[in-house]
């Protein structure tokens, strides 16, 4: 078994560190776990995109293009930028964006699904990250529960009570 | 024993920490910078560690502590090399007593680097052994190996990670620290100084113990030879874990040679060229394990095929992939695949095939400078003030590089060069304005050296250093202007302007590049003066 998560956005997002938190939630349910992002120069105000891979063996740090379970996109753009990556079976979850995009996904992609709510702007602006997971989770299609990734959340040093109303509030925007 | 999810960086850190490392040392370079700084947040206080002031001062800093017997690592990405490789050519010759493991990090692609330069040519120019972890997790346990290779040959070591290595995660078991030696103290002989005697005689002994590393690295537990069949892969670095998702999904019998370290593991390779009528090299940057084997075939008269880089079969530049793996070794074994079609992945698995919805056009999304930051307002001043007037920038490397989407980039080389560069166009266009624009951390690295340059030789040009008081590029390191140190003292604040004020320029200007006024009048009145004239921009970076 292995399961592929791709997670595409814009520098200062808090990619890193929401792959940091699925990648602990898989190790806690004893996967094996590679992931990889873009670091420096490239960064700087430019496209983020980061692998996070887990199962009984996983070789490569990248995933394979075309096997991607899930994308879960922080803008609708960089997600439509790695479809490439996506299987055909695949699920797209995105934060809202570019009218075009969103359309387009809304249109051809059949796991699609936009996550678009005030709050996520106001004020649970920081915790978009943690707010997309918890919309991911709903998808059904990770490997392990909602709760492995609360309890990880749970374990957050920092802003610990508003990331977990953040992953709920994700959650009930997944469902609309 | 415990597992920790580690970025390859952070498992080098932890493997030389528990190596019992003494002495850290490097400077700031993509995709290298993180282990440094991992060391220095997980020091117990026994290791000393800093930021040197560029790669030659951190290879020299180490190299003394390990003349002592102290275990030491030096750390800088692939150009650092470049810049450290006086010290590094002749240290060979000297040797050392304690380990001494110089890390640098290669980039293909190259995603934040001037060049894709190969330091395993390096290891072979320098007659240097190297280690080329695959994985975080071989990096982690690998960088023990690098020492206890550096104690038995007394001679420094490099070991090569790339950005695949440096900047992915893997889950990692982590072992307990293996038992600490003291080190011995710097003990007086003539061992110690270099003349050339000592280098011929010295130069025997490194030939010699050359040969004896091919021997010791052909028994290697993480060179490996494995399979059956008459054609063979061989593959080196992060490459060998795309080669095994590769094939994964084929089912064809084939050898499989993984090298991590040079001089060439040669009786290895040779066991695994014996019976082969082919071979698939799989290596990213240059084709080093490829010209071996074809070595190896010549000195043994061997008739075996060796495919890679120079044959066309894979890429000649830029970062492999998992995909460009798998074409390179589905076409190296088509033959096979298409005898028994027994490809299990379909390779149109993607949700994007011929037949799908094209999505809208994607605009691209190129690096620049942040909203805010003071190297915007700093191009600004510039620019606006040398509207209509002849003037060329020449730039450097740091965030300010991404001037360039402001037009105010029109060169840039290596560390410091933006200074010298400067001086050679105003040697030939005499009637343009030269400015030369330099970050902190850079002007201390190696700008210093090109303002002396330029007043000595009467060149006639204005420097632009732009302060943000960080190592801004590589994730806010301080440097000798910052006034602290890697070990978190309050140090000495050597303050720019003192330090080219003391070099005899014409005029210094120091301004806030945010009161724009202020900072475009001081662009023409430097403008308005013949020789050396020094701006400073000073303002904090918004990331700090």
């Amino acid at each position: 078994m292995i399961f592929n998560c791709l997670i595409a956005g814009i520098g200062g997002q808090g990619i890193v560190l929401a792959s940091k938190l699925l990648a602990a939630a898989a190790m806690n349910q004893g996967f094996e776990v590679r992931t990889t992002e873009t670091i420096g120069m490239a960064q700087r105000g430019g496209s983020v995109v980061s692998h996070i891979r887990m199962g009984t063996q996983v070789f490569s740090p990248l995933i394979p293009k075309g096997k991607a379970d899930i994308i879960i996109g922080f803008d609708p753009t960089e997600a439509v930028r790695q479809l490439s990556y996506l299987s055909q079976k695949g699920s797209l979850i995105t934060y809202d964006g570019a009218a075009d995009m969103m359309e387009y996904i809304e249109t051809s992609i059949p796991g699609g699904v936009i996550i678009s709510g005030e709050s996520l702007k106001e004020k649970y602006s920081r915790m978009l990250n943690v707010a997309l997971l918890g919309a991911a989770t709903q998808s059904g299609i990770f490997p392990f529960d909602e709760k492995a990734l609360l309890d990880v959340i749970s374990e957050m040093p920092r802003y610990r009570e508003e990331n977990i109303e953040a992953f709920e509030i994700g959650k009930k925007l997944y469902h609309g | 024993m415990s597992k920790k999810l580690l970025m390859g960086n952070e498992a080098i850190a932890f493997g030389a920490l528990r190596a019992g490392v003494s002495v850290v040392t490097g400077y700031p370079g993509t995709p290298s910078s993180e282990i440094l700084d991992t060391v220095a947040k997980n020091n117990d206080g026994s290791v000393y560690v800093e930021w040197s002031v560029n790669e030659k001062a951190a290879l020299e800093v180490a190299a003394g502590a390990a003349y002592a017997g102290a275990r030491v690592l030096v750390t800088m990405k692939q150009v650092g090399l470049n810049a450290s490789s006086d010290p590094l050519m002749c240290l060979n010759y000297i040797g050392v007593k304690g380990g001494m493991v110089i890390v640098v990090a290669d980039d293909p692609g190259p995603i934040s680097s001037q060049t894709e330069q190969d330091t395993r040519h390096f290891a072979k120019y320098a007659k240097l052994s190297l280690f080329d972890p695959s994985t975080p997790e071989e990096a982690y346990t690998m960088i023990a190996d690098a020492f206890e290779h550096s104690e038995k040959y007394g001679q420094p070591v490099l070991f090569r990670p790339t950005t695949r290595v440096c900047h992915s995660c893997a889950s990692i078991d982590i072992l307990d620290d293996l038992p600490k030696k003291q080190a011995e103290g710097f003990i007086k002989d003539e061992k110690w100084v270099i003349f050339p005697r000592l280098s011929y005689n010295n130069h025997i002994k490194i030939q010699e113990d050359l040969l004896k590393m091919r021997e010791d690295f052909s028994n290697y537990d993480k060179n490996l030879l494995t399979g059956s069949g008459k054609k063979g892969i061989a593959v080196g670095g992060v490459s060998y874990s795309y080669t095994l998702e590769a094939l994964e999904s084929l089912d064809i019998n084939h050898k499989l040679l993984k090298v991590t370290t040079f001089p060439f593991p040669d009786k290895l390779a040779l066991e695994f060229l014996t019976g082969l009528d082919e071979v698939l090299v799989v290596e990213e940057l240059d084709p080093v394990i490829e010209e071996d084997l074809v070595r190896l075939c010549g000195l043994h008269n061997l008739n075996v095929k060796i495919k890679g880089q120079n044959t066309r079969n894979t890429p000649i530049a830029g970062e492999f992939t998992p995909e460009s793996v798998e074409a390179a070794i589905c076409k190296f074994f088509e033959e096979e695949i298409g005898e028994s079609r027994n490809l299990k992945n379909t390779p149109n698995s993607s949700f994007l095939t011929p037949n799908s919805k094209a999505p809208p056009e994607i605009p691209g999304r190129a690096p620049s400078l942040c909203i805010g930051c003071p190297h915007r307002a700093s191009f600004s001043a510039v620019k606006n003030a040398t509207q209509g007037i002849s003037a060329v920038y020449t730039g450097d490397i740091g965030c300010y590089t991404l001037g360039n989407t402001l037009g105010m980039v029109d060169t840039c080389l290596c560390m410091g060069a933006g200074i010298t560069i400067a001086q050679g166009l105003h040697r030939i266009e005499p009637d343009t304005v030269h400015f030369a624009f330099i970050g902190d951390s850079t002007f201390f690295h190696s700008g210093i050296t090109g303002i002396v340059n330029a007043v000595y030789n009467q060149s006639d040009i204005i420097v632009v250093i732009l302060d943000n008081s960080t190592t801004a590029m590589t994730g806010g390191q301080p440097h000798p202007g910052t006034g602290v140190t890697m070990m978190g003292n309050v140090t000495e604040k050597i303050d720019i302007g003192n330090v080219v004020e003391a070099l005899n320029i014409t005029k210094l200007f120091r301004v806030d590049p945010f009161k724009a006024r202020e900072a475009r009048q001081a662009v023409t009145d430097a403008m308005a003066l013949k020789g050396v004239r020094v701006i400073i921009f000073e303002s904090p970076c918004i990331m700090l």
